[in-house]
């Protein structure tokens, strides 16, 4: 009994942490609507600045001192990075939002290891807490007991903020209505900046307060963003009560999930969420979003099928590709199928992305689980190359239908932030669960059968697929399920009143974009003979989206084009520098801000303005570009 | 008179928000053909009562019902399907795509092949989508992206899509709010021969009293949720009570003199 108290305790003592970090988030996306990605790397800088600080200043007012210390100099960083980037991107789309900031969140990990060094940092015990109480032969630390009490406290002190303070209550009428806010005279741009500084002031504080609990290291960052993406799904964006429940919530679930599933406790998490979902889609104490603003982004230009001319330009751009064995070297080769495998991978995000306006964050959760089904296809059933091909992507098909289910159900940021989530969960499984998927050290040596061995073979057949899957999502694009999925993405309300139903049109898309994007892990698996957690990773999911954006959101086969750049450009930048993760990182940012439109995007609009027929694209688009000019 | 059940049947909707009774026990019918105004001042139930016709919004109690078919509480495709065709008031369309896309997606719908993953959507039904455009007088417009229109053209899309699934009913919500004088003239003009043409119901609220009176050819009035009167136009204006609930607003004393001047 004692056992199950002391598990309840450190649950609640682990919520601490997850309440400040996840009522920071809330905050901010209430008053910017910016779901902000670089939350967990703010508790990251946070973690490490105490650590520092900690080392340095002696004594207990010294330690507490850092702390606080530590989370007042992130904010002033927060301010800076509100002033410099967010002001620029605030009336983008949310997608290009969240990309600013999750590539702030790439630089900060590089960033982080240059200045600590890539080692587990073991800060100091915290003064006056550094003991345990004994409970019934069980040990409780006494600095969990402290967070106990801190969590409701910084509650009480938020409460206190936002019901008695003037600024207070302009943050809660920015939150219902930011526009008349302004209207009324209040300075946003002042208002906005110190939303966020306090949010990341409160992100800092929990990345600070965990030293004495937990090392600090350079992966921190993710693992935070991630829970707390699942702490306001349930808790409901925006609210800051919801934060608080939720957060002990999960963080109960964590504590007992271990002891009901040691393997993959994550799933216990998973399961309440998707309850949580079913009969709150806004989350417990959320709101039901309001009607998404009008597409935002979305150029006027319409989309067309080739012309005959373009068709004979495409077949001719892949003749030449189809040539490459004929000169290059086996590595060229090799780089050459990634690339390939790569195209259909960002084209099935695409489809989901730009054709369904549903921009998935973990869409390598399916790229993941097609190369995991041709492991387990090939290990364990025997199974021929041909016969792993075709089966394999179909547990990317299955897990897109089961996950795709409920992702629909929602929109936007929330999509968004529950395609991560989910996708984070089939990378536990596949680390954690280690007698089947083998967890870290993945699953070897799955090498393709001697008529694709070679690797100018290999590179036929990537192309070839590569080909194929872009011809038929194409094709999709002009068909009439096409129409009716952007039918769907523009306007939810005139497609239900001509009687389309839409959640059931954006499931299939899920299901065909998942099932594409195990097509492409399938082959992924051959090409590297092996297969690993890392296969469905954050970083991968982010690759496609920056591949999509990089293209160019707006265009019907810009994805074509992003991957290829994006993916030979990596490649090449991993072989020149060790801290690749910062110059991504700025690139994304760079992309978002003065090239929001992608290569095919610009490309498409520079041939529009020379011809000088149509007027310019989307406003709010257009902006940028010029000033950037 | 035939037996035939009326094209569209309300009997008794009721509607409550907390203590607030938003409709109470409203009934009504409507025959092919016929065109029908909703009115009442702001607050009167009109969008609630609107609502509850086209499946956004569940009544409490009461019917109802379709050409004898009960459709209270089903969803809005449902009712779509049943042959209701719809307009908002503020316009609805498929922003990126062009003008005649925006029909094609319900022409799609209409034939049932929205899960047809191979088919050539550009080619689909585009002759019917044509004629619907040239009826409503887009025929112009058709490549046009949807974005670019001016808002009565807008209006005048959502009519065609509302008309891509041969409706028996149409139901436009404020149908005119938002254009100039001119253009609600021309539309209702055109709604109205629409429907005389192809026997199509047409309920509509309003609030222009020069559209209502010259358009309906029956109207209802709507007061603090309850029916206050049902009528002609000429009956209508007439009705001390409606006179009542209107005073102040000068709107019934304005289209009234002025119909009465240009007449």
């Amino acid at each position: 009994m004692a056992f199950y108290v002391v598990q309840f305790l450190t649950g609640l003592a682990s919520a601490a942490s997850l309440f400040l970090v996840a009522s920071g988030l809330s905050i901010i996306f209430g008053v910017t609507r910016i779901v902000n990605f670089a939350h967990g790397a703010f508790y990251m800088i946070g973690a490490y600045i105490a650590f520092t600080l900690t080392e340095r200043l002696s004594g207990a007012f010294g330690f507490w001192g850092a702390i606080v210390a530590a989370a007042f100099a992130v904010a002033l960083i927060g301010i800076i990075v509100e002033m410099v980037l967010l002001r620029r991107i605030y009336h983008a789309p949310e997608l290009f939002q969240l990309l600013a900031t999750f590539g702030l969140t790439l630089m900060v990990e590089d960033l982080v290891v240059l200045i600590w060094g890539p080692d587990d940092l073991v800060g100091r015990r915290a003064p006056g807490f550094r003991g345990a109480i004994d409970f019934f032969g069980q040990n409780i630390p006494s600095y969990d007991l402290f967070l106990i009490v801190l969590g409701p406290v910084v509650l009480g002190i938020l409460w206190l903020l936002f019901q008695r303070t003037r600024w207070g209550v302009l943050v809660r009428a920015a939150t219902q209505d930011r526009d008349m806010v302004a209207a009324l005279g209040v300075n946003q741009k002042w208002l906005f900046t110190s939303v966020f500084a306090v949010g990341v002031f409160l992100a800092a504080l929990g990345g600070a307060l965990q030293i004495p609990r937990d090392a600090v290291h350079h992966a921190m960052d993710l693992r935070i963003i991630v829970e707390v993406f699942v702490v306001v799904v349930i808790g409901g964006l925006g609210s800051i009560i919801g934060a608080f429940v939720a957060a002990v919530l999960v963080s109960e679930l964590n504590a007992f999930g271990i002891l009901i599933f040691p393997k993959i406790s994550i799933i216990l998490v998973f399961l309440v969420m998707a309850a949580v979902l079913i009969v709150r889609p806004w989350g417990l104490f959320g709101r039901p979003e309001a009607p998404a603003r009008k597409t935002p982004g979305l150029t006027v230009n319409p989309w067309r099928p080739l012309t005959s001319n373009e068709r004979l330009a495409a077949l001719a751009a892949l003749v030449v590709a189809a040539t490459l064995p004929l000169f290059a070297g086996n590595y060229a080769l090799t780089v050459g199928s990634e690339i390939a495998i790569s195209v259909i991978f960002a084209v099935s995000l695409h489809f989901l992305m730009s054709v369904g306006g549903l921009a998935s964050f973990g869409h390598a959760a399916y790229f993941g689980l097609g190369a995991y089904g041709v492991a387990f296809l090939a290990k364990m059933a025997g199974l021929p190359m041909i016969g792993c091909l075709l089966l394999g992507p179909l547990l990317g098909c299955m897990g897109a239908a089961v996950f795709g289910f409920f992702a629909v159900q929602l929109s936007g940021v929330y999509f968004a932030m529950l395609t991560l989530a989910f996708a984070q969960i089939v990378w536990s499984i596949a680390f954690q669960w280690v007698s089947v998927t083998g967890g870290d050290n993945g699953i070897l040596s799955i090498w393709p059968e001697k008529w694709a061995a070679s690797p100018s073979h290999f590179y036929w057949l990537a192309l070839g697929v590569s080909a194929l899957v872009t011809i038929a999502l194409r094709a999709m694009v002009f068909s009439p399920f096409g129409y009716a999925l952007r039918a769907t993405r523009d306007s939810l309300l005139r497609s239900e009143a001509v009687g389309i139903n839409a959640k059931r049109i954006q499931w299939t898309a899920f299901v065909i974009a998942g099932t594409t994007a195990g097509i492409g892990g399938a082959l992924f698996a051959y090409l590297k003979g092996s297969v690993f957690p890392d296969n469905l990773g954050i970083s991968l999911s982010v690759d496609a989206l920056v591949m999509v954006l990089l293209g160019g959101v707006e265009t019907v086969s810009g994805a074509v084009i992003g991957a290829i750049v994006y993916k030979a450009l990596n490649i090449w930048l991993v072989s020149q520098t060790d801290l690749s993760k910062l110059v991504l990182g700025g690139f994304i940012v760079l992309i978002v801000v003065v090239f929001p439109k992608g290569i095919v995007g610009m490309l498409e609009m520079l041939a529009q303005r020379r011809r000088k027929t149509s007027p310019p694209g989307s406003p709010l688009l257009a902006k940028p570009i010029e000033s950037a000019e | 008179m035939s037996v035939a059940p009326p094209l569209l049947a309300v009997e008794g909707l009721t509607k409550s928000y907390g203590g607030v009774h938003a409709v109470r026990g409203v009934s009504f019918s409507l025959r092919s053909g016929e065109i029908l105004a909703l009115i009442g001042p702001n607050g009167a139930g009109k969008s609630t009562c609107f609502d509850m016709l086209n499946g956004q919004n569940k009544p409490d109690t009461g019917h109802v019902r379709l050409l004898g078919e009960d459709t209270t509480g089903r969803k809005p495709r449902e009712i779509w399907r049943m042959g209701v065709g719809r307009t908002f008031q503020i316009t609805a369309t498929f922003a990126t795509m062009t003008v005649r896309e925006n029909v094609q997606v319900a022409l799609i719908s209409h034939g049932k092949q929205l899960f047809n993953l191979w088919g050539s959507a550009p080619n689909f039904d585009r002759d019917e989508a044509g004629r619907l455009l040239e009826l409503v007088g887009m025929g112009g417009y058709a490549d046009r992206p949807c974005g670019e229109l001016a808002y009565g053209d807008l209006k005048r899309l959502e009519l065609a899509v509302a008309l891509a699934n041969q409706p028996k009913l149409l139901l436009m919500d404020e149908p005119t709010a938002g254009m100039a004088p001119r253009e609600r003239v021309d539309l209702m003009r055109l709604t109205a021969q629409i429907a005389r043409e192809k026997s199509i119901g047409v309920l509509f609220t309003e609030h222009d009293m020069d559209v209502v009176f010259e358009h309906a050819d029956r109207i209802i009035v709507l007061n603090r949720g309850t029916l206050i009167a049902e009528g002609s136009p000429a009956e209508v204006r007439g009705n001390p009570q409606v006179q009542a609930v209107y005073l102040g607003e000068g709107l019934l004393y304005d289209a009234g003199h002025r119909e009465g001047t240009s007449a």
